[in-house]
């Protein structure tokens, strides 16, 4: 029957389990509630149905009925709302020693690129019990990483860093679908996310042939010349890299920001853009000169530089002062 | 006291609205209120026609999980148009535009509503939109979903997103006219006597909603203008990669389109209230409270609209805060339900068409907000956000709450307006379809969001298809509910009973002047002593469906 | 409210009313105002209803034109720079001059409400006219001023070509073209728009001049020229922000 019609989605994360068990706090007020205003409803309009000699009573209303219906209400949403923003912030919070796995879209696939170098299309393999996280990004319109067994939604869009985390928990072939419309094939754009044992995954991870990722980047990065700037022993034109990632950067405007991974994309693209004190803004633009995935691999590395993360900047998916974006578009 | 006009016992043929002149140009170049409403009538159900042509379409095209009935391109620009057509001109404009424009200066005391001329020009702002809508239509349509998403709008997208742009931006600016016209009416022509604390709720909510037109639809215009320019001009305004930003669109757009909701279920609110209280007799439970929670619904559905983006790449924070203020919106929808539902308290109910369309609202408008309010949780949001869930929310709001208030409205104030009455038996039978249909619709739509179906999908996973299965059904059973009483109502025009001045025995300005009213309503200033529905006060017709053939 | 309610005769239809001759004549007398409508009790009624609905028509512009404002902020936090180095392009001399062209327009407007009131015929077209003048040249200043956008290749679109840099109180910054476009792309949609809305004006005000040479406003009947004046005023209070916001704030930091 359940192949047919399923009425309940997978469980295949850690979140899914705390998604569920809000979700059915919610069916139970919300069941209760219909069944109150219907019985209600349907009780009262057969006692007080029209009878011959008997005429309706004219009632203003009651105060302390408004106040309790409004104020008791209120108290209950208000649970919804901090069970609700519990779950939320630990979705938006990846831990610090997540697997990244970068993902592009495009209309309308999926481009997935591990660390360690694999590359799958609307393919997604990761192994139970590790925390990953997803740095996505979309080469054109606005799409959505959505895998409903998770319970884990993230719009993907164009010129900037979104993140999602997970832990997968189920061993399985689960659904990746694309959530926001994006165009033609939409309903296409969709996918498998491969859950294994981490033996398993162990496996399949050791058939890949290409070079991790970072290596990518720093081929890249000696490739289009960043490296006769940006030296080890900071004496080159722009800043030493090193150590850069996660950490503040001090702004020739003065402003103090912290290098995640939009600023870093920001840099690559938009140099002029946030100026760091002390240099000048003599780095071409690399907008239009690398691919998605060149920048994916160039920020891979800039990474690597800074390993292991030392602060906790990556603990949101858009840091307040994550530079990529108009700032105030966050905090209205 | 209330003084009833009474009718001669011979029906004289006396002049009225309708047989005030009958050329073509007596009904286009009008300025009464009256029929401008009809003008509106006609033409908003041409629409809904349409709109409830293509919602056909989707539900065959996802009988089957492949997409075999029409192309993917296809189906795009079918469930856009659905959507466009829907929500621009039907249901922001029908209950204000219809029953509105017929009621309100009646439900005042007004002879016209203060611009009449204004008026005609916002009917022919709606038609003019609604036909260059039907040119883009048949032009190849569009194809970006009804809410236009940058990038996709201005650089995705290869259909005519300017001319649909420019139609829904004529559109709304027939719905900014419709709301000045209500808020200046209902200032500055109240007979002498109707104070702001008797005025009908149908006033109130018409009101509040008419704040929200003439303060969110300018927004939504400008934004239009915006994409409109990005595409032709290839300027970047929303084009991250010209240095603009595709959220300030999101925001921009759902700063109305938020509160658009709200204009479409607060009429319709106004009218469940004036239902309510005629078919129990009494007056609405907690009157004050009930006027108040519109215009608090009108005031906080602008602080909330950002809890459509929860996933869009907003801040953590910035979803919070959005969260928290969406709860506060719950709160005046709340006390509306509890204090229709003690209206009922001690009444003396008759369960007459109008009546069974309000039961349903309740009900059918206490699933849609209790599932609002799982959507307003954002852990819950960002697994159900964008997914069948989110569709079967939105139309237990706008078709179980806007359209069911605006049939029970329609039949309610049809004994005014053409001065015949509606079959009886078949309005019940009707509304019966609508009920059962619309939950076997809609309700499947739930467990299919939770499951994880996205909306906008042409072709779905297989596991699906038996909850569509049941969807399709549900909507060939909710279009008999809705073709019925646009026959029998027809019908009812030559073959109806007479009505006669108030059948219901209601309270209300407008049935204190003949069926169908004068040309200027009343033959008399009407001068008001007496609260709101002092149903204690009007004789309660002996037969309530006595004209009717039960 | 308004006590005295009379039905008031249909003696002053609207143009393309149909039902004016069926309504019953009653005495009345307002009867002898010709600009009073059937709907309406009485004169004090018509005009309290224009008034309101006109200041409600400015509260949608203002919201119209809130969204542009909105958007323009943001993107000036966001890329500050860029704007700056934009808003250094522009021509603060033009900008300035038309920004007292238009107090000036506002000046004349409320001097023609004056005539109006004063039932003085003459002086009232001429201030009319004044107004409209004055817009006018506003308009042509605006035209040169896109004159020299296109010249500067500073208008977006294929020709866009941005090397200037943003002068930080002498120390020069360069910025990124596609930001500079940005701040453009705004520019020419908010003053586009704002020019649209005195074009309209323009149109307006030359109407009314005819309609007041011809004597259709009297001492008792005025309001078409309340409402037009409110809405000059708020297209001058538009400018009025746009002027330092576009021109101005930048300058200096």
């Amino acid at each position: 029957m359940s192949k047919y019609l399923p009425l309940w989605p997978d469980q295949a994360s850690t979140m899914a389990s705390q998604v569920d068990a809000l979700y059915i706090y919610l069916l139970f007020i919300a069941g209760v509630m219909t069944a109150l205003i219907f019985i209600a409803v349907a009780v009262l309009a057969i006692k007080y149905r029209r009878q011959p000699g008997r005429e309706a009573v004219q009632i203003e209303g009651s105060l302390p009925l408004e106040i309790s219906w409004s104020v008791i209400p209120f108290f209950v949403m208000l649970t919804f709302f901090i069970w609700g923003g519990v779950i939320y912030f630990k979705e938006r919070t990846p831990p610090a020693d997540s697997t990244e796995v970068y993902v592009v879209a495009k209309q309308w696939m999926w481009k997935i690129e591990h660390m360690e170098g694999q590359r799958e299309i609307n393919e997604l393999h990761v192994p139970t019990g590790q925390d990953v996280k997803l740095i996505m990004t979309s080469q054109d319109v606005i799409h959505s990483f959505f895998v409903p067994a998770f319970r884990l939604k993230q719009d993907v869009l164009p010129g900037r860093y979104t993140t999602l985390w997970f832990k997968a928990t189920k061993p399985g072939r689960y659904h990746l679908f694309c959530a926001e419309y994006c165009g033609t094939n939409h309903s296409g754009m969709g996918g498998d996310i491969i859950v294994m044992d981490p033996q398993d995954y162990a496996m399949w991870a050791a058939g890949g042939t290409s070079a991790p990722l970072q290596e990518t980047g720093k081929e890249l990065f000696a490739a289009f010349g960043c490296s006769t700037c940006h030296r080890s022993d900071a004496e080159g034109r722009g800043p030493s890299l090193q150590g850069v990632y996660n950490s503040p950067v001090v702004l020739e405007d003065g402003r103090t920001v912290t290098a995640d991974e939009n600023y870093v994309r920001e840099s690559i693209l938009d140099p002029t853009a946030k100026i760091v004190k002390g240099f000048k803004p003599v780095m071409p633009a690399f907008q239009g000169i690398v691919s998605e995935e060149q920048l994916n691999a160039l920020v891979a590395y800039v990474k690597s530089l800074a390993q292991p993360p030392t602060g906790t900047a990556g603990l949101q998916n858009q840091p307040a002062a994550s530079p990529a974006q108009p700032q105030n578009m966050q905090v209205q | 006291m209330a003084t009833t006009t009474v009718i001669p016992a011979t029906p004289a043929p006396k002049l009225n609205y309708l047989n005030n002149g009958h050329t073509l140009k007596s009904w286009l170049l009008t300025t009464d209120h009256k029929r401008i409403a009809l003008l509106y009538l006609v033409s908003v159900t041409a629409m809904f026609m349409l709109g409830g042509f293509f919602a056909m379409l989707i539900r065959l095209e996802l009988l089957t999980p492949q997409g075999d009935l029409m192309q993917a391109d296809t189906y795009n620009k079918v469930f856009t148009m659905h959507g466009m057509i829907m929500v621009f001109f039907f249901l922001v404009p029908v209950v204000p535009a219809v029953l509105g424009n017929f009621l309100v200066p009646l439900m005042v005391g007004a002879k016209d509503l203060a611009f009449p001329r204004i008026n005609l020009l916002s009917w022919y702002l709606y038609v003019a939109g609604g036909l260059l809508f039907l040119h883009c239509m048949l032009n190849g349509g569009v194809d970006t979903g009804w809410t236009f998403y940058t990038p996709y709008s201005t650089v995705g997208s290869n259909t005519n997103v300017i001319e649909a742009g420019l139609a829904i931006f004529l559109a709304g600016f027939s719905s900014i006219f419709t709301g000045l016209n209500f808020i200046v009416t209902v200032h500055r022509m109240r007979a002498p006597g109707l104070t702001w604390g008797r005025l009908p709720l149908f006033i109130w909510s018409n009101y509040a909603t008419a704040l929200v037109m003439i303060l969110g639809t300018p927004v939504l215009a400008i934004t239009i203008v915006l994409v409109a320019v990005e595409r032709s001009f290839h300027l970047g305004i929303f084009d991250p990669n010209l240095g603009g930003d595709p959220l300030l669109f999101q925001h921009l757009f759902w700063f109305y389109s938020h509160p658009a909701v709200y204009i479409m279920i607060l009429p319709s609110m106004g009218v469940i209230s004036e239902v309510i209280a005629c078919f129990t007799r009494k007056r609405v439970f907690g009157y004050k409270f009930v006027a108040l929670s519109s215009v608090a619904i009108a005031v906080f559905g602008f602080l909330v609209w950002a809890h459509h983006m929860f996933v869009a790449g907003i801040s953590l924070y910035a979803a919070l805060v959005f969260s928290f203020l969406s709860f506060s919106v719950g709160v005046p929808s709340a006390v509306k339900v509890f204090n229709w539902t003690a209206t009922l308290y001690k009444g003396s109910i008759t369960y007459a068409t109008p009546m069974l369309y309000a039961f349903g609202f309740i009900g059918l408008f206490t699933i849609g907000g209790l599932t609002g309010l799982m959507l307003a949780t954002i852990g819950i949001n960002v697994h159900v956000t964008d997914t069948y869930f989110v569709i079967a929310h939105f139309h237990y709001i706008m078709v179980g709450g806007a359209l069911m208030g605006y049939l029970g409205g329609l039949h309610f104030w049809w004994p005014k307006i053409t001065g015949r009455m509606y079959p009886e038996a078949w309005a019940k039978l009707s509304a019966m379809f609508v009920f059962f249909g619309f939950n076997l619709t809609f309700f499947p739509q739930f467990i299919l969001g939770y499951l994880g179906m996205p909306r906008r999908y042409w072709q779905y996973p297989p596991e699906f298809q038996v909850l569509n299965v049941l969807s399709t059904a549900g909507a060939s059973v909710l279009a008999v509910g809705y073709l019925l009483p646009m026959i029998y109502l027809l019908w009812s025009l030559r073959y109806g009973p007479i009505a006669g001045d108030n059948p219901w025995g209601a309270a209300g300005l407008e049935w204190k002047t003949t069926s169908p009213p004068p040309t200027f309503n009343f033959d008399e200033t009407p001068v008001v002593t007496w609260e709101a529905y002092n149903y204690d006060e009007i004789p309660e017709p002996k037969e309530l469906e006595a004209p009717v053939a039960r | 409210m308004h006590d005295s309610r009379a039905t008031t005769s249909a003696g002053s239809t609207p143009v393309g009313s149909t039902h004016g001759s069926t309504q019953v004549m009653t005495a009345d007398h307002e009867a002898h105002n010709p600009a009073l409508l059937h709907h309406f009790a009485d004169a004090q009624q018509q005009k309290n209803a224009a008034s309101l609905g006109m200041w409600l028509f400015l509260v949608t512009e203002i919201m119209f034109f809130g969204g542009m404002f909105c958007a323009y902020l943001i993107y000036r936090l966001a890329h500050f720079n860029a704007f700056a180095a934009g808003s250094q392009q522009l021509n603060i001399w033009m900008g300035g001059v038309n920004t007292a062209v238009l107090i000036v327009s506002s000046v004349t407007v409320v001097l023609a409400v004056k005539a109006a009131e004063a039932g003085k015929r003459k002086l009232l077209t001429g201030y009319l006219v004044v107004t409209v003048l004055l817009g006018m040249t506003f308009l042509v200043i605006k035209g040169f001023e896109y004159a020299e956008k296109f010249e500067k290749h500073h208008v977006p679109g294929p020709t866009f070509n941005f090397t200037e840099k943003f002068d930080d109180n002498g120390k020069q910054i360069p910025v990124n073209p596609k930001e500079a476009e940005l701040f453009f792309s705004l520019y020419f949609a908010m003053t586009g728009m704002h020019a649209l809305h005195m074009i309209i004006g323009c149109g307006l005000f030359s109407t009314l001049a005819v309609l007041a040479w011809k004597g259709h406003y009297t001492t008792n009947y005025f309001t078409p020229i309340e409402n037009a004046g409110l809405y000059w005023h708020l297209v001058d209070i538009i400018w009025i922000y746009l002027f330092p916001l576009l021109y101005l704030i930048s300058r200096h930091t």
